[in-house]
């Protein structure tokens, strides 16, 4: 009903082929930007940007990079940190060498930096593919690790190793450094995550991404319709490292202000990337942002709903205890269930699971309204770890195109909804 | 109907949250990963003194203390997550007992204005206070201890020229913070340093310690931290390497290190600021008011251990600064402001100590507008495997600051001067 085509008429070549052809869908994408742009600065605070928002943009750009490489161009890398090192020590060496120039141009060019890195470890592709192109690209993520804490010149000879980035301005706004205001660097962050992501949007379904997908789907029949194998690889190592070192460079340089680069860009976050690209869906820009959220809110909410025990307000706590009361009929329901399995009875069949996970998702939404359980800080810790790990799993097993295809179903289904015949 | 149940709801928990002023103090923990076994003893000791101070005495100057903790993993992401996440609530100093979040803190800490405690770790130049403000690391630090390790070498051997002494050290800021002032400290004793990085988490060091096989070097120092202290002491006990010439740095000498290794880590030496055991009165009391009362952070097994130790010292560091901060300032409702005078006046004295019942535990110091690290006092201690304890066998003995004032004077200038920072105490 509000999610449909008819009437929706196109007139010329470049209405049709838009990226959100369909009304409702562009309007969304209008609002999500108007309310990114000019709604969440004035309202957010330094806990929202960051451990909410700075993670979140600068983890999309990575798996957008990742996504190019490995969904749209089918090679699997597990380099991913080590070229967000690339990036972070390209953009500080910039920012140390050239203090005048603008930081902008400091981590774009780190970007081309860490996409020439990029190139120079994608050749194997060209020999190797599947696992053994995997084990080529861990073999980077280990060099560069170690080549960083191993050559002092990376980090201009610093006592301890660190790099910390100094102060940087854009138009007399600091960007980075300490003194840099929420807003500010949320802003700095969003325009390079729109930025990158409108370009990786327009490269995937242009020429360049076709050959991409060919490559991935069958490269010798790639091959033979005249997809030259050496440049779609490679140009597929270069841009997506080019997103991988942007997001490296903002990692360092907004996100965190100091980094060691054995604790910052080790083989967790190649993994980290990759369960994103996964969770969120391979071969769709969506589904980048959607691995980025799930798994940078999913611990931060887990934490809040579980371990935290702060004050909150009246309306919170009213709405806590609806939660609460629903969780318990759903739950109830949910024995209710199982006990009628149990006799033999059908009625229901096939809405326990359903019910058993709105038990669940009620539960979280309950704690977290009454601003959390006080639970212990470690056993939370442990908790954290198995659900984001089971839902991995879940994930992989019930839908293996990621929230990506959940958001295609769903949006299948809105088109008829709510007159499905 | 609704409208009378929310009324009700309302008045029932406006009812139920207190309004009473407290003292603030984060406790960013971390009780997993690869450091959750150096990182549990120390939170439970860091609490237990709070609890105990709660319970005993009704908090500090009247207030009571109020604890948040924060799991962080020794995870810098974490870190930042933790100190925006309880930075909101008044919190008075920061202890993250970890380098890297230290040094991801110092620039945020100097921005928000809240106190920073290093307690012998993080930025060593911290040790500066006309440079940095908000950040302390009494009562010592890195190159204190990297000093003092020479300097009971020095001791054993008497001249260490021709000696090869090797530092095994985690790959971090944290484990290369002292190679700078061992290369001064070789320069001046005519000693060879030969240097072997392990990485995060140290679980594999078999290439460091065959190379330590080959080289024979006279010292081991170590800098480690978590699990890669018991894994480097049951690779020392495998080649057989002397282990009364194996040093650890004051974070690489508590009960889980040493213990895995068994009878074979016998003579293991470190450096330690704090006194170890439970012979001091203070235990009865925590005994008595925390552990009986099942208000304990742990299980209560691991006081007296180094770690708990030294959780409880800092505890009692930053009470000793809340308190002076009270004095200083007449209220005993402190800010972040008052906490960071309280600190930078702290006094600790044998008096002190002893009223605390803890006689003779720490090194007396006094904190400096311009020196906000002690004077970078430790003793050597030494693990019996046999009665499973540590036995101090030095003195407190002082680092060599000579050398190192000068080191942390060019480090910290340099800082000051790469982020426009007005040189305080003139």
């Amino acid at each position: 009903m509000f999610y449909r085509e008819a009437g929706d008429f196109k007139t010329s070549y470049v209405d049709d082929s838009q990226t959100f052809p369909i009304k409702f869908d562009r309007y969304r994408y209008y609002a999500v930007l108007v309310v990114g742009f000019a709604i969440i600065p004035f309202i957010i605070n330094d806990y929202w940007v960051n451990a909410i928002f700075l993670p979140f943009l600068i983890y999309a750009i990575a798996a957008i990079g990742l996504n190019i490489l490995t969904g749209y161009c089918g090679q699997v890398s597990l380099g991913t940190g080590g070229f967000m090192a690339v990036g972070a020590y390209a953009c500080y060496k910039l920012m140390t060498a050239f203090p005048d120039v603008s930081i902008i141009l400091h981590v774009i060019l780190s970007g081309a930096i860490t996409a020439a890195v990029g190139v120079l470890f994608g050749l194997p592709s060209l020999r190797i593919k599947g696992f053994y192109l995997a084990v080529a690209t861990l073999a980077a993520q280990f060099f560069l690790v170690w080549l960083f804490n191993r050559v002092p010149w990376f980090y201009n000879y610093s006592a301890s190793g660190q790099i910390s980035a100094p102060e940087r301005s854009v138009l007399g706004v600091s960007v980075t450094g300490a003194e840099t205001v929420p807003w500010a660097a949320y802003l700095f962050c969003l325009v390079f995550t729109v930025i990158c992501a409108l370009v990786a949007r327009n490269l995937t379904r242009g020429m360049v991404g076709r050959k991409w997908m060919a490559i991935r789907d069958m490269d010798i029949a790639a091959e033979i319709i005249g997809v030259d194998p050496l440049r779609a690889k490679l140009s597929a190592f270069a841009v997506s490292s080019f997103f991988v070192g942007i997001s490296g460079a903002l990692f360092f340089a907004v996100y965190l202000g100091a980094v060691e680069v054995g604790e910052a860009f080790g083989i967790t976050k190649s993994f980290l990337v990759l369960f994103m690209v996964i969770i969120g869906g391979l071969g769709s820009i969506f589904g980048s942002f959607a691995g980025a959220a799930f798994l940078v809110i999913l611990p931060v909410f887990l934490k809040v709903a579980l371990a935290d025990s702060a004050a909150v307000s009246d309306t919170s706590l009213v709405l806590s205890w609806l939660f609460f009361g629903v969780m318990c009929i759903t739950g109830a329901l949910a024995l209710l269930r199982g006990v009628l399995r149990l006799a033999g009875s059908e009625i229901w069949a096939g809405m326990g699971p359903f019910l058993f996970g709105l038990t669940i998702v009620f539960f979280f939404l309950s704690a977290f309204c009454a601003g959390g359980l006080g639970w212990p800080t470690d056993l939370v810790a442990h908790f954290q770890l198995m659900i984001v790990g089971a839902l991995i799993v879940a994930f992989l097993v019930a839908e293996p195109h990621g929230l990506a295809q959940l958001w295609r179903v769903s949006k299948e289904k809105l088109r008829l909804w709510p007159f499905p015949h | 109907m609704k409208q009378k149940l929310m009324t009700a709801m309302a008045a029932a928990v406006m009812a139920a949250s207190p309004a009473m002023a407290e003292l603030v103090i984060p406790d960013l923990s971390y009780r997993t990963g690869a450091y959750a076994a150096s990182g549990i003893p120390f939170s439970d000791g860091y609490q237990d003194y709070f609890t105990l101070l709660n319970e005993r005495d009704g908090g500090i100057g009247g207030e009571p203390v109020r604890l948040v903790e924060c799991e962080t993993g020794y995870n810098t992401e974490k870190g930042v997550e933790c100190y925006e996440a309880t930075k909101g609530e008044g919190t008075l100093v920061y202890q993250p007992l970890s380098t890297g979040i230290t040094y991801q803190l110092i620039p945020k800490v100097t921005a928000d204005e809240i106190p920073l405690h290093s307690m012998g770790y993080g930025r060593t130049s911290a040790a500066n206070g006309k440079v940095f403000k908000w950040v302390f690391n009494y009562p010592g630090t890195y190159w204190d201890a990297a000093s003092i390790m020479v300097k009971h070498a020095l001791d054993v051997e008497g001249s260490l020229e021709g000696k090869t002494i090797a530092l095994v050290y985690h790959n971090s800021a944290y484990g290369k913070e002292p190679i700078r002032t061992l290369e001064k400290l070789s320069e001046k004793h005519g000693f060879e340093l030969s240097l072997l990085a392990v990485d995060h988490p140290g679980q594999e060091q078999k290439s460091q310690w065959l190379q330590i096989r080959r080289e024979r070097p006279d010292y081991v120092f170590m800098w480690g931290w978590g699990v890669m202290n018991q894994v480097a002491i049951q690779e020392a006990s495998n080649i057989r390497f002397p282990m009364e010439n194996f040093i650890g740095v004051w974070w690489s000498g508590a009960e889980p290190d040493v213990l895995p290794a068994g009878d074979s880590a016998h003579g293991y030496k470190s450096v330690n600021f704090t006194g170890t055991g439970t012979d001091y009165p203070i235990f009865d009391d925590i005994q008595k008011f925390v552990v009986d009362a099942d208000k304990a952070a742990g299980d209560g097994t691991s006081l007296g251990q180094v770690q708990y130790n030294r959780g409880m010292f800092a505890a009692m560091l930053a009470a000793e600064a809340i308190k002076t901060a009270q004095e200083m300032h007449g209220v005993s409702e402190i800010d972040r402001a008052m906490m960071r005078d309280g600190m930078e006046n702290l006094e600790i004295t044998d008096a002190k100590l002893e009223a605390l019942g803890l006689p003779g535990f720490a090194p007396t110091f006094e904190v400096t507008c311009e020196n906000h690290s002690g004077p970078g006092k430790a003793l050597v201690q030494q693990w019996d495997a046999n009665e499973k304890s540590w036995n101090a066998i030095t003195d407190f003995m002082v680092a060599d600051r000579e050398l190192i004032m000068p080191l942390v004077m060019e480090d910290s200038m340099a800082y000051a001067e790469e982020n426009d920072i007005e040189l305080r105490c003139e």
